[in-house]
This record gives structure tokens, sequence and C-alpha cells, in this order.
């Protein structure tokens, strides 16, 4: 390798030889040239192009759809590495639920002075319609991605959890259809596991939490805010591989207490919606008046047991960034036990003393919109200017509520192919997570997001951030 | 299906026919533009006036010149039935109703997207026309293809063919009743009955020349050239071909959702209407009678079906 690696580096750890997780790939990779490898990420880029794997970029002219960049080296997870990550993610995604029914219901964790009631009460994410209400099957958050960072051999952090809509499935998916394609002697040697049922799976716990109003097996669909959005693709791609309708807010409409869709043969009963809008824009009679995207009335058909809607309505409470930083105290409230995986220490600007802090360390934190993604609104302090630190000072001075400061990690490399050949480059990873009343099941692998650029630690792909496919290994 | 998806895939092939028979029309005026010493000012007029887009091209331009009239079918987005414009909207269509596509069939279509929209990037020159019509046609045939091999044949696939059949007749009435008056009797004057550039251009625009030519032994006359293209069911483009295929798509949609609906009468009656007329009949009344009046009602049936089919809300 070109740079000598100063942060952890996945293939060659801090320096020196291979990590075992990656010698079958080592020793291949030693036999094929440089040219070989341009070439086949050449013709990965043409395959992704030709198959319309896109997103739209919002806010850009033309509404172009671009292509998010693929790296042909995959990341690699060991067997063991990826078997202690589940159990943290489960016990996790078990208590991000039991959360969600306690928010909605008695409370105990307020009252048990563990998260500050004023957290709960002044949140946009907070939905009063739900209170009181059980979802079908007793589940919120049916698909939650949760966002880890790895510092060193053992060390992972929880970034984010993502348990509203979680994008990017699509991206593991497609990654490893394209890594088949074109390195299929790789998967010959080197054991790894699969991610392709993941469709299957998906449809299957989505079926299972139909509604009472449902007979027979399930109908499911997929509603998306249409072909506009960034991530038309994926919901396309998903509706197909499970084989359900993609519906948009104008296909459906309330008939005789159910949510119908309107079909070429008349209007047809819909039982579960796995939803791609957000929560303002589901219902324009319950939420926002001038959404265009969702139904008006479904949350009324919800409530009353006629449609399941995956993820729950409200559950945006359970991923807020404020409340991230009680996460550690939730997981042990509800589960009794130690968190398994670690967040990362979060400096809450409404404190004092910890705006008193952040202030004075902004060159070296990164500081976050509590109600922000995509990496938009973030200030980066070793990666920004003076002049930038100052603008975004003024912001936090004004509104320190709205913002979290956490270190900046030392986050963890993969090589990525370059011109000049193999350079690390910083990732960060997104396994998707099913729940349904039959458990919690953790898809072996995930999005590995990359930064493209060197130095970089911003992996989003809205700021050209890239993906890779994500192997677990069967065995070590 | 979604009355969305089925109202997605029926413009998808109404527009990528569209496309294909724009980038016919200009072949045709540019074979004969080539190939004919007298101006062609009229032959390129006569592609405006088929193309549907008379008005959008007066409004840019003041006369019919050759480059004008190619950019404009060709390329202008102020010309919403130009080639890279059907193909655009095709695509788009397609992206809505993705889950109703296989892979193959989405693919050949991007990949026409993107191949034609980069050949037309920039105003296309005389040298590389040939090239450009040549790549529209195939990149097309691909995604016939597609469609052919892959797709089930089911209420999808019925939904694309009756959009394919409904465009090609209204184009190949368009053809017609743009030159209709170089096929009446009184005009035999215009030219030799051998040699009858308006004639061969009308055949062009079909692509029928050669079948024709095959079909006739050489005897070029107008009666037999509108005989052909109105009621030949040997060829795809006429117009008995494609309510007779029409007839069929509804009659298999019939039988897989178990009721007809208003619009299988409409095509039935327009069916009926090309089987019991005659050409001479048709000559007797009049012609551009017979094709305004088929245009309109090919139009009636297209609204009827995407009612039928609760296509929009």
């Amino acid at each position: 390798m070109g740079e000598a690696p100063e942060f952890f580096d996945e293939m060659q750890g801090f320096g020196g030889s291979v990590r075992a997780p990656y010698a079958g790939y080592e020793a291949w990779l030693r036999e094929v040239s440089q040219k070989e490898l341009l070439k086949k990420s050449k013709d990965a880029y043409d395959f992704f192009r030709r198959t319309g794997i896109t997103f739209n970029v919002y806010g850009e002219a033309e509404a172009d759809e671009r292509l998010i960049p693929f790296d042909l080296v995959p990341r690699i997870i060991s067997a063991q590495e990826w078997a202690n990550l589940v159990r943290g993610i489960e016990q996790r995604v078990k208590a991000i639920n039991a959360f969600l029914h306690d928010i909605y219901h008695r409370q105990e964790i307020i009252r048990a002075g563990r998260v500050p009631e004023r957290l709960i009460r002044e949140n946009d994410a907070f939905q009063p319609k739900m209170i009181g209400f059980d979802p079908p099957g007793g589940i919120y958050t049916h698909i939650v991605g949760v966002d880890l960072v790895r510092t060193g051999p053992n060390e992972f952090y929880v970034l984010e959890d993502n348990a509203r809509t979680p994008s990017g499935v699509s991206y593991m998916l497609e990654n490893r259809e394209t890594m088949l394609k074109m390195f299929p002697e790789l998967f010959s040697h080197i054991k790894v596991r699969s991610v392709q049922q993941y469709p299957t799976m998906l449809r299957r716990s989505l079926e299972q939490c139909a509604p009472m109003a449902c007979d027979g097996r399930p109908t499911v669909a997929v509603l998306t805010p249409g072909i506009h959005n960034s991530a038309y693709f994926e919901h396309a791609f998903l509706a197909d591989q499970m084989g359900v309708e993609l519906v948009e807010g104008h296909d459906l409409r309330v008939a005789d207490g159910r949510i119908a869709m309107r079909t070429t043969r008349g209007f047809e009963p819909v039982d579960v919606i796995y939803r791609r809008i957000d929560d303002d824009f589901l219902d324009p009679l319950n939420f926002r008046p001038d959404s265009l995207l969702g139904v008006a009335g479904i949350l009324d058909i919800y409530r009353s047991g006629g449609i399941t809607i995956a993820n729950a309505p409200g559950t945006g409470i359970a991923d807020d960034k404020a409340i991230y930083s009680y996460m550690p105290e939730i997981v042990e409230f509800y589960t009794g036990q130690k968190p398994i995986l670690q967040n990362v220490p979060t400096w809450r600007c409404t404190e004092k003393d910890a705006l008193a802090y952040v202030l004075d360390h902004l060159d070296e934190l990164v500081v976050k919109e509590v109600h922000g993604s995509g990496g938009y609104g973030m200030l980066v302090g070793p990666a920004a200017s003076r002049k930038e630190i100052a603008a975004f000072r003024k912001k936090l001075e004004a509104r320190p509520g709205n913002y979290i400061a956490q270190p900046t990690l030392a986050l963890s490399t993969v090589p990525v192919l370059t011109k000049s050949g193999l350079a690390p480059r910083h990732v960060d990873l997104r396994p998707f997570v099913l729940v349904s009343p039959a458990g919690v099941e953790v898809t072996p692998g995930g999005l590995t997001r990359v930064a493209m650029k060197k130095g970089s630690l911003v992996v989003n792909s809205s700021q050209g951030g890239g993906t890779k496919d994500t192997w677990v290994l069967k065995e070590d | 299906m979604l009355g969305r998806t089925a109202a997605g895939l029926f413009w998808m092939a109404r527009y990528l026919e569209r496309a294909e028979n724009m980038a016919r029309l200009v072949e045709a005026g540019f074979r004969m533009a080539l190939t004919r010493a007298e101006s062609d000012t009229e032959e390129w007029g006569s592609v405006v006036t088929t193309a549907g887009c008379t008005h959008a091209y007066n409004e840019k331009y003041d006369a019919v010149r050759a480059d004008k009239v190619i950019d404009f079918v060709l390329r202008d987005k102020a010309n919403p039935g130009s080639v890279l414009e059907a193909l655009h909207a095709a695509r788009e269509n397609a992206r809505m109703t993705r889950t109703a596509l296989t892979r193959e069939v989405w693919e050949a279509l991007n990949d026409a997207w993107m191949s034609v929209r980069d050949a037309l990037r920039r105003q296309v020159s005389e040298q590389a026309l040939p090239e450009v019509l040549t790549l529209i046609r195939q990149q097309g045939a691909q995604v016939r293809g597609a469609v052919a091999g892959t797709m089930l044949r089911n209420d999808i696939y019925d939904f694309a063919q009756i959009g394919t059949l409904v465009e090609r007749a209204d184009n190949t009435a368009r053809i017609l009743d743009t030159k209709y008056y170089v096929l009446l009797p009184s005009s035999a004057s215009i030219g030799s009955s051998l040699d009858n550039v308006q004639w061969e251009m009308i055949l062009r625009s079909a692509s029928a020349e050669r079948s024709f030519h095959w079909l006739n032994g050489g005897n070029m006359s107008p009666l037999a050239i509108a005989d052909f293209l109105i009621f030949d069911p040997r060829l795809p483009r006429s117009l008995a071909f494609c309510y007779d295929m029409i007839t069929e798509y509804l009659k298999r949609l019939e039988d897989e959702y178990g009721a007809s609906a208003p619009s299988h009468e409409l095509a039935v009656r327009q069916e009926n209407q090309l089987t019991s007329l005659s050409i001479q009949r048709i000559f007797e009344s009049g012609l551009h009678e017979f094709l305004t009046a088929f245009m309109g009602q090919n139009a009636a049936f297209s609204r009827q079906v995407e009612a039928d089919y609760r296509f929009y809300e």
C-alpha cells in the first residue's frame, strides 16, 4: 500500500501484517494486476449506470440522477466480530421498541427520572396520536438501520440509530450482485454469508404484522413519494424484489374502513404498508395539511386496526440525536443489562457545562444538528476552516438546544482502489435489522459507506461518499 | 395491477413508438432530399405536418429548412414529440412502473435513453445523421426485443401492446392524411406513376416501401398504396393490423379480468369498419374525411381505455 495507515485499517491493522479476515482476499489480490482491477472498476460503473441504480440529489438542477461511487475492495468482517455485533444490535433494537412502547404508554422511564420529560414533550418527533395505541404485532420499528463505526480491533460504536425509514439496503444487495458478477472466483474461495434473502425476510416480517382487519394472506405495498425522491430506485427495487405493489399516495384512498389501492380491476384493500415517506407527509388530515404524498385519513384507519404502517408513526423519537445520548440508560432500563455496543461520548449542548466545553473545543469536535440527517448542517471541527468554525459558533450560540457534539473519532479505514493503487479511506457500517413478533433478524452484512476523499470523515452519499460490498465470513 | 402502473406501461409504449416514428419520418425526408434533384422544402414541410408539430415549429422558425426541421423533430425541447423528448417520457414512465418490467426491458430502455441522449447532445450534422438514425432504430428494436423475449404475457404486456398499437395507428393515419391529396385521382398529373416522390415518401415514412413492392410487383397506384396502409392485415403498420391486434389484446384482458369494458366496444366497432369498408368506397366518400374520423375515434378509444382501467384518479 502506498500510504502508511495512521488509523486502524481493517485490512492491515495498525500497519504490518494482514489481518486474518482479509487473508484470503489479500492472497487473491496479489495475483491480480492493477490494470485488471481498474478495468473491473469501469465495468462496475457501467453496470450500475445501465441498471439505473441511482439516487437523485435534492436541490440540483435538472434533477439529475447520480451514481453513488462503488468501490470494489470488499469490507470484510469475521464471523466472531459479527456474532458480537449481532448480540449488541439485538439488545439495542429490543430496547428501542420497549422504549417506544413505554413512551406512548405509561412513560415509566420518565417517572424513573432516567430520561428528562421535556426531551419527549418538546420533541417534534413525538407523536401524540400514538399515545395509548398498540401497533399490530406490538412492533414499532419493523426496519432499523444501526450506524456503526470502528476505531480499533474490538472498538465498535453506535453512531446513530435509524428507526424511521433507513435507506441503503438496495445498495447492500446490488453491491453484492455486482461483486458476484465481477469476481465469481473470489466467492468460490472465500465463504461469505449471503444477503440475498433480505427481501424475502422483509416481506415475511411485514406479513407477520398484519392488522386485525386482514383475512387471508396479507397484501403488502411499498409507499413511495414518487420518482423524484432521492431513494426512488430503492423503493422500486424493494417492491420488485418482494413482489409487491409500489404505490404513491394518490393510488390509495380510504374505502370501507380500509386503505384501498386503485387497480385496473377496481379498489383492492392493502393490509401492510411499508412507507418510505416521513410522518409529517403521511396523512394530510392528521399531519401536514399541504402534503400531496400521503393518504388522507390513513392514521384513523391505522388506529382502528384497518392497516399496518411500517415503521409506525412516531418512531422518530427513538433515533433523535438528543435521545441518542440517553441510549445507554435506555438499554439498561429495559433490558436490565449493560449495553453491549457503546455510544460515542456525546455532549448535549442544552447543558450549560457541556456547551461551554464544546464552544472551547470546536476545532476538535464534530457538532451535529439534533434533527439533521444526511450530513447536512454539521461541523467537522478538524476539517473546517476558521471562518467556518466562526460561522458555526454563531449558530450554536443562538440555538444550543439544536446541537450535540462528539469527539472526532479515529474511524477505521479500508483500502479503496485509486488510479495509483490501493489507499485507505474511512468507513462506517449500517447493518439492516428486521423486527417482527418472531424476533429480531440482522442480515449478515450491511451497507459500508466510504469517504472517497483522502482523509475525509464524511461518508454520506449526499456529500460524495461511496459504498462497498460488506462481507461477513461464514467461519474464521 | 395498479391503474397508475397500467397508465405508465401504456404511455411508455406510446412514447417509445412515437420516438421511432419520428426518427422514421426524418429518415424518409432525408432520403428524399438526397435522391431528388428538385427542391425538398415541400417534403420537409410535410415532415413537420406529419410529426404534428407545425404550430410549435412556426413559433420558433420562420421558414422550413432541412437542418431546422431535422433538429426540431429529433431533439428540440420545445417539441414534446421530438425523439429526445418522447424517449425521455418513455423512460420516465418506465421508471414509474419499474416493478412491472423485467430487468432486461428496463436496461434496454435505459440504455436506449442514455445512448440516444448522448448522440443528440448537439445538433446532428448531415454527415452524422444516418448513423444517429440507425442508432435510434437499433435501440428501439432492442427494447422491443427485450419486451418480446422476457415479458410475461399478462395484463402488463397487454397494456403496453395496446399503447404501441394506438400510437402506431395514429401515426399511419397521419402520414396518409398529410399527403392524402397526392393520392387523389386528380393529382395524377403531379408526377409520373412510376417515379412519384410523394408516393415513395408515404411508403418510406411507414417503412413499407420494400414490402409494398414485394407484394405489388411494381404496380404503384394511389389506390394500391392507400389500400396497403389502411387495409392490409399483413403490414404491421396498417390500420387494419393495429385494430386486429388491439381487439386481440382486449380479448385477452377480458379473459383475464372476466369482464368486458366500454373500450372493447369502441375497438370492435373500429375493426368492423375496417373490414367492411373498401378502398374504393373510401375514395368515393373522401379519404381525408375517413382519416380525420379515424384519428378522432382512435383518440376516443385511447381515452376510454384510460377511463376503463382507472389510469388516473
